[in-house]
């Protein structure tokens, strides 16, 4: 039997409540970017009333762990799934700040005809999406292999976000009429480039988790 | 770099019974080292080699090397009362001596020849500031010894040592008998005395070493486990065993 069987379940509990955030999130991520690629004003509406619930469940999440720091005096392995517990719950909630900000530019562009197809935005997005879910599944097999590898990824998210900006000032400078809506494009951009940047910081986390380094994935 | 002490292949018998199993372990100067374990491991075991405390147990036999400063301990050239003067110890619960506080601490200085009062007096007024003491018993250095609390007690324990300025403090869980705040006075004295002492710690309180220790030695079995910086032990230990047990999880 273990010595220590509630404090386990704590533990369990805890990451069981990390990941519900996390699929909340990826919704929200999901959700923001299909309301600008189909001009969709009550799905934006929709993203930006679901970040509560996201600040509710960290706060809930993070009390949790203030608790079991403040019962349970945990060492080592024990700590270090806390700390990446917070760590991740903290990035979580700012990738769900990014998907809002996505959706308020959904909200300014809604009667505006889109200048361009979203091609390499969409792109973005699939990538940084599967950076998420991959990095949440190196966290729950704690493989911090698999954390390494959804890092590299993030390379070609910031290619993507390069090339986008490019593209985009070029259209400025052909018809100053687009500035309004590619500024936007690009601050979506950004976005998406900042959640890629998130999910690095998830599988820093998670390397931490599983070997109690801290390396710089990004 | 040259250590204050290192222990080399160590066994230690306690008659057919093996108690420490080939121990390797350099210790630091002014250093703490925390040696953890469960009960029966051998951590105290080992402490007590540090100063031949286990000498004045029958049937104890010791295999190997501990050399303070590149000296061997157990040589039987040794002076074993001189190696105690130089390495110190507190044990589990303050034992002062049946006097006044200024006796207690005085006791030592004369055993080794000291009688000028002015001197003496000297020698316990700073060794009661180094023990974080003074100023609370400053007014009553005359009353009896026992009557302090248990924590200013083991403090007067460590003041006495330092009266015959040693140079290695062996400590056998020196605050295990204590209330939280007393054994908190204790550790901050432990940090304070760590610029001029070298000094070797066992506890059962696995806060207590990640707080006052620099290095953690993790002993099992009668065998050294893991050593290393306690910041590593307690964040990322390389051990299953070490693992295990300071995240509560042992046996």
């Amino acid at each position: 039997m273990s010595t220590r069987q509630s404090f386990d379940k704590a533990l369990a509990d805890l990451q069981q409540d990390v990941l519900r955030m996390a699929s909340v999130v990826e919704k929200l991520i999901y959700n923001a970017v299909k309301s600008l690629a189909t001009q969709d004003p009550i799905l934006a509406g929709e993203v930006i009333e679901g970040d509560d619930l996201v600040d509710e469940q960290r706060f809930q999440i993070e009390d949790k762990i203030i608790k079991i720091i403040a019962t349970q005096q945990p060492m080592a392995k024990d700590l270090r799934i806390l700390i990446t517990g917070i760590r991740i719950i903290i990035s979580l909630e700012r990738m769900a700040d990014h998907s809002v900000d996505i959706a308020r530019v959904t909200m300014c562009l809604v009667e505006e005809k889109l200048i361009k197809p979203l091609v390499s935005i969409t792109a973005m997005a699939k990538l940084a999406q599967q950076m998420v879910r991959d990095g949440l599944d190196a966290y729950v097999h704690n493989d911090p292999d698999k954390a390494r590898e959804m890092c590299e990824a993030d390379d070609e998210v910031d290619h993507i976000y390069h090339q986008t900006y490019k593209h985009l000032v070029s259209f400025m400078k052909r018809d100053p009429d687009t500035i309004g809506q590619a500024t936007y494009l690009l601050f979506v951009a950004r976005f998406l480039e900042r959640i890629a940047d998130h999910a690095t910081n998830i599988g820093e986390a998670v390397i931490f988790q599983a070997t109690g380094e801290w390396k710089e994935l990004n | 770099m040259a250590y204050k002490i290192t222990a080399k292949g160590l066994n230690l018998y306690y008659r057919e019974m093996q108690a420490l199993n080939k121990i390797n372990l350099d210790i630091e100067e002014r250093h703490v080292t925390a040696l953890i374990g469960p009960s029966g491991c051998g951590k105290s075991t080992f402490l007590r080699t540090l100063n031949r405390m286990n000498d004045l147990i029958e049937g104890v036999r010791v295999e190997g090397q501990i050399l303070l400063d590149g000296e061997d301990i157990y040589q039987s050239s040794v002076d074993v009362v001189a190696l105690r003067k130089k390495v110190g110890m507190v044990f589990q619960r303050p034992n002062p001596f049946p006097m006044t506080i200024y006796e207690n601490i005085a006791y030592g200085p004369k055993i080794h020849g000291q009688r000028n009062r002015r001197l003496l007096d000297q020698i316990v007024e700073s060794s009661l500031q180094a023990a974080a003491l003074w100023e609370e018993v400053k007014d009553r250095l005359h009353k009896p010894a026992l009557g302090l609390s248990g924590g200013q007690q083991q403090r007067l324990c460590i003041a006495r040592l330092l009266a015959v300025e040693p140079e290695i403090l062996l400590m056998d869980e020196p605050t295990s008998a204590l209330d939280p705040i007393s054994t908190l006075k204790v550790e901050e004295l432990i940090r304070e005395l760590k610029s001029k002492y070298t000094i070797v710690i066992v506890t059962h309180n696995m806060q207590q070493a990640a707080r006052v220790s620099d290095t953690t030695a993790f002993f099992l079995s009668g065998e050294l486990v893991e050593f290393g910086d306690t910041e590593l032990i307690f964040t990322g230990p390389r051990d299953k065993r070490t693992e295990d047990y300071i995240t509560g999880r042992f046996g």
